[in-house]
């Protein structure tokens, strides 16, 4: 087990070049598919060691501050609900601290420096813990760490001192927070695909958190479902293309480029789990039904962070491998379509958490075109996105919750009229949904501004239609925006008063939420509108973060006046479109049912689930058909005809062994073959029982014989209690044997037995045989004393030199115990069948002679009958 | 309840013998026959024969441990000193040695793999504790009400 630390100080390569931000890559060099691409500067020229105080601190924090995550989440689902609403404050410590140690790095991280830090773990297998943190992994720490914090911060009010199972799921947010940072944190493919898995089963259990509703655990395994053989199909993915590449590390994927139709089919597979995670056409069906869970969960998995996992993976692999063919089409389309499906079924939900959900598989199929795109400005611009549908979508989401906590309702028409107290939390929807739409002055407008240009900039053959996709999507989100605010805020006040439904409160009972409720959503606005007015502030790390993942990316400079442009253009018209679109809804319900038509995995989940019971259903009804004997036939059998069959055709006959050296073997041998036919023919099971103990103290006595007493010793032992657990067995079972009245049966038995006896016999004789290099015994034996410090050799093996192998066999030990015992449980009548004390035979079988239990009511004084 | 005095007497003259017996085969298990698993099956042995003499209740009054406390205690004694070594930066079950000056036996050297087999010794103890436990007598319904609620805990 070897540590190894190291730090990469690629920065300041291209420094004079006038691109200050340019980081160095390995140029992969002949590869035909990046001939296009610029000769890039290699890694060793210009590099600059920086020495800093406290490097070293640095690189441990990484898996530190991973560690902290686990052992605190974990700690946190022990105390179980000890700790109350303080169990969120607890939580909120890894993703705070994280965030503050984020912090301090930045001035680093912005000059182009790289923290990394590797523990190899299998290295046979390439398996390692690699961390790496550049700019593209700040940036989605950034959102990991601060929004996490921000939505426990928010927890604390959502919850109550009486929520249920509240350590349980504080616990598993910071488990999933510390997944979360190992996928963006990783540098190694597989563990990579942990942390990936990690996060889907958290989210698995957090969308489940109700576990009384059988509508939060239909859900919570769809989401798992899909998402977890997503990740499975992107592993298959992942192990092709890193023995193209030669190594499981992603930066060595990347920089080795491979190419070919096994790559292209494996990044097909990574497309798969890309497009599972991030809710991508067709696979989106399970993010709607993931808003079963509490709002907090799902501003925080299923807007801000979980669901970009597969868009941050994207973003890794596309400037790469967007040179490919297929790879822009195919990842565009979806995209798109994504981004318009989603679109139009928000436009329909009533519910605003659920249009709020639809809003969010939108938006994510918008990063999807940018990061599918690839080329440099895409990527810019999809950095900007990222970060401001984060800062929008959650604040958007603790709104909702909030709306949903004071009234009991989110649903469009059935919220209350709120009063003026209400303000503060209509103006943080307001700024939040605007920026959503791309409304000037807000950081969204700055996002679809950039994205607008570099799609302008891309030099797309039909850049035109991709234009006209994004126009269209973007016009779609703004119409729903508008009608989550009007929802909300503006058409209860137009309603006649009315009765209130069920659960929900009457206008005048409804109180704002407390200002700590507001905060988090507030301050996340306000860094909307900050982020929107000076979006030069964040020149520096959007341009650190794209050139980490392109390093032809140009040092972008983000501003909210641009003059005149396209870009301008285009957003006025989203503008005109998006409100047209919302005022004419009614008109539109033809087209938007249009998006309720569109086929979608939810579909075929269900059928599949279908199929997958029925065909599991036909398959247990033949292979468990619950008979003892065809079961132990077919062990028999497999276990006997397969090696002999590999036998037969393979192996060289070693000729006959010398079959008895003394007459001791013939004698013990004699008894032996007596004893097994005894057991075999005989009709009483105890006499059965005990033939068959003959035959293995007569192993014991070969053993002895051939001078093994440890064998000897362990036989004997072993005889000993199976034959008296038999017996404890066997006064549950008839006293004899029941008589084959079919003949061919018997036959069959006789066959099978037959054939199991050839098969260890030439197995035996075979394996003793066929020994082509020396006995590792011989360096065992030798090695016993000085090694293993005894001179028990049988024994050091099992304790020193397999210690592992035994370690294993314990352990199959206990649960097979463990499972035994559940068994003969489970066969017991139910606890109040009045059961006599006395051993009076079992409804079942009356009569029969076998339950005369060897109990109590058996058992006589010896003394009486001797005095 | 009705006992066979003679085999009742025996067994307690030879049960505590027997477990001796067992302990000496684990502990000289390293360099004479014997060991963790056999020294186990011994124990077990002995454990039968006090089943035989005295039905489930005796072998319950044996111990105040359950067998699956047994069993699970003997699998952590085994995977500790498994692990351990790790601690240390040495590899998986890495064997080491001390040899301590006992009073009036001399010097006794032990080794990690000692401790291993200890845990095989109690697992396979609680193994057969478990087996007469469950294929016994049939236990009361209390007791099993309150098995069950205690190997959820």
């Amino acid at each position: 087990m070897g540590e190894r630390l190291s730090v990469d100080c690629l920065g300041r390569t291209a420094r004079g070049s006038g691109r200050p931000w340019h980081r160095a890559r390995v140029s992969s060099g002949g590869d035909a598919a990046l001939a296009s691409r610029p000769p890039l500067p290699r890694e060793g020229s210009g590099r600059r060691w920086k020495p800093r105080f406290g490097r070293v601190q640095r690189l441990v924090a990484l898996i530190a501050l991973l560690a902290l995550h686990a052992v605190v989440g974990l700690g946190i689902i022990a105390s179980g609900d000890r700790l109350g609403r303080r169990a969120l404050l607890v939580g909120a410590v890894p993703p705070a601290l994280t965030f503050l140690w984020l912090g301090f790095q930045v001035p680093d991280l912005l000059d182009g420096e790289v923290i990394s830090s590797s523990v190899s773990w299998v290295p046979a297998l390439g398996l390692a813990i690699d961390l790496r943190l550049d700019g593209f992994s700040a940036l989605m720490v950034v959102l990991v760490a601060g929004i996490g914090t921000a939505v426990f911060a928010y927890a604390t009010r959502y919850f109550s001192e009486a929520t249920p199972n509240l350590g349980r799921l504080a616990g598993l947010l910071t488990l999933f927070a510390g997944a979360m940072l190992g996928v963006v944190l990783a540098d190694n493919v597989l563990l990579l695909y942990t942390c990936w898995e990690l996060t889907s089963v958290t989210s698995y259990l957090l969308i489940g958190n109700d576990h009384t509703s059988a509508k939060a655990r239909a859900a919570a395994l769809h989401a798992l479902l899909v998402t977890v053989a997503g990740g499975l199909v992107m592993l298959g993915g992942f192990v092709v293309l890193a023995q193209s590449a030669g190594s499981y590390r992603l930066t060595a994927i990347l920089d080795a480029a491979p190419s070919g139709t096994g790559v292209s089919v494996a990044l097909v597979l990574v497309l798969i789990g890309v497009a599972t995670k991030s809710a991508q056409y067709p696979f989106h069906g399970w993010l709607p039904g993931a808003m079963a869970a509490p709002t907090p969960v799902s501003a925080y998995l299923h807007s801000a962070t979980m669901v970009k996992a597969g868009v941050y993976l994207l973003a890794r692999l596309s400037p790469v491998f967007a040179v490919l063919g297929f790879w822009q089409p195919l990842v565009v389309t979806v995209g798109l379509v994504t981004m318009i499906v989603g679109g139009l079924r928000a436009l329909r939900q009533t519910d605003l958490k659920l249009l709020l959900a639809f809003g969010t598989v939108s938006q994510l199929g918008f990063m999807t075109v940018l990061f599918g795109l690839g080329t440099p400005e895409a990527v810019g611009a999809g950095c900007v996105l990222l970060l401001a549908h984060g800062l929008f979508k959650a604040a958007l989401f603790m709104v909702v919750g909030m709306l949903d906590h004071q009234t009991g309702t989110r649903d469009i028409f059935e919220l209350p009229a709120l009063d003026r107290r209400w303000r503060p939390v209509a103006a943080v929807a307001v700024v939040s949904a605007a920026s959503m739409s791309g409304i000037p002055l807000l950081f969204g407008f700055i996002a679809k501004e950039a994205a607008y240009e570099a799609v302008i900039d891309s030099g797309l053959g039909n850049a035109a239609v991709v234009l006209g996709g994004l126009v269209a999507g973007s016009a779609l989100t703004l119409a729903y925006s508008l009608r989550l605010v009007w929802g909300a805020f503006v058409t209860p006040h137009r309603r006649a008063p009315r009765e209130p439904a069920d659960g929900v409160k009457a206008p005048e009972e409804v109180e704002p939420p407390s200002l700590g409720f507001l905060l988090p959503g507030a301050v996340l606005a306000a860094f909307t509108v900050v982020l929107g007015l000076i979006p030069g502030t964040l020149d520096r790390l959007i341009s650190t973060a794209s050139s980490s993942l392109d390093a032809r990316v140009e040092p972008l400079h983000l501003a909210l006046w641009h003059g005149v442009t396209t870009p301008l253009a285009l957003s006025a018209i989203t503008i005109g479109l998006g409100t047209v679109v919302f005022l004419r809804l009614g008109r539109l319900r033809q087209v938007l049912a249009i998006g309720a038509r569109v086929p979608t995995s939810g579909d075929a989940y269900l059928g599949v689930l279908r199929v997958l019971n029925a065909v599991a259903n036909r398959i247990t009804g033949v292979v468990q058909n619950g008979s003892l004997p065809i079961y132990t036939g077919v062990i028999l059998l497999t276990a006997a005809v397969l090696p002999l069959a590999v036998f037969v055709t393979a192996a060289e006959w070693p000729g006959w062994p010398e079959l008895a050296a003394e007459p001791g073997h013939v004698l013990v041998s004699g008894v032996l073959i007596g004893s097994a036919l005894a057991a075999a023919m005989i009709r009483r099971r105890l006499s059965a029982i005990l033939f068959l103990g003959v035959t293995g103290y007569g192993m014991a006595a070969l053993f002895v014989l051939r001078g093994a007493p440890d064998l000897a010793l362990t036989q004997v032992a072993i005889e000993t209690l199976s034959t008296v657990l038999f017996v404890l067995v066997l006064r549950k079972l008839p006293d004899r044997f029941e008589r084959k009245s079919v003949a061919s049966l018997r036959v069959l038995r006789f066959v099978i037995a037959g054939t199991v006896a050839a098969g260890i016999f030439v197995f035996a004789l075979l394996a003793g045989g066929s020994r082509t290099t020396e006995p590792v015994s011989d360096e065992m034996v030798e090695r016993s004393y000085p090694d293993g410090r005894g001179r028990n050799v049988v024994n050091v093996i099992l304790v020193d030199f397999r210690g592992l192998d035994t370690m294993g066999e314990i352990t199959v030990l206990a649960a097979a115990a463990i499972g035994a015992v559940a068994l003969a449980r489970a066969g017991r009548r139910p606890p109040g069948f009045a059961e006599p004390t006395t051993g009076t035979p079992p409804a079942g079988r009356p009569g029969d002679p076998a339950h005369t239990t060897a109990g109590d009511g058996q058992r006589m004084l010896l003394e009486e009958t001797i005095t | 309840m009705k006992r066979l005095v003679i085999l009742d007497r025996s067994v307690r003259v030879i049960f505590h013998a027997v477990l001796i017996g067992s302990l000496w085969l684990l502990f000289a298990g390293h360099n004479q026959p014997g060991g963790g698993f056999v020294g186990g099956l011994v124990a077990g042995a002995a454990v039968a024969m006090q089943y035989v003499a005295g039905g489930i209740d005796e072998v319950r009054s044996l111990s105040r441990f359950r067998p699956w406390t047994i069993l699970g205690t003997g699998l952590l004694v085994s995977a500790l000193t498994a692990t351990i070594p790790i601690l240390g930066g040495h590899e998986v079950l890495e064997s080491g040695v001390m040899t301590v000056a006992l009073p009036a036996i001399g010097d006794v050297k032990i080794t990690s793999a000692l401790a291993f087999d200890v845990g095989v010794y109690l697992l396979v103890v609680g193994l057969i504790l478990m087996v007469f436990e469950s294929f016994g007598d049939e236990p009361p319904v209390d007791d099993l009400r309150g098995q069950t609620s205690g190997s959820g805990g």
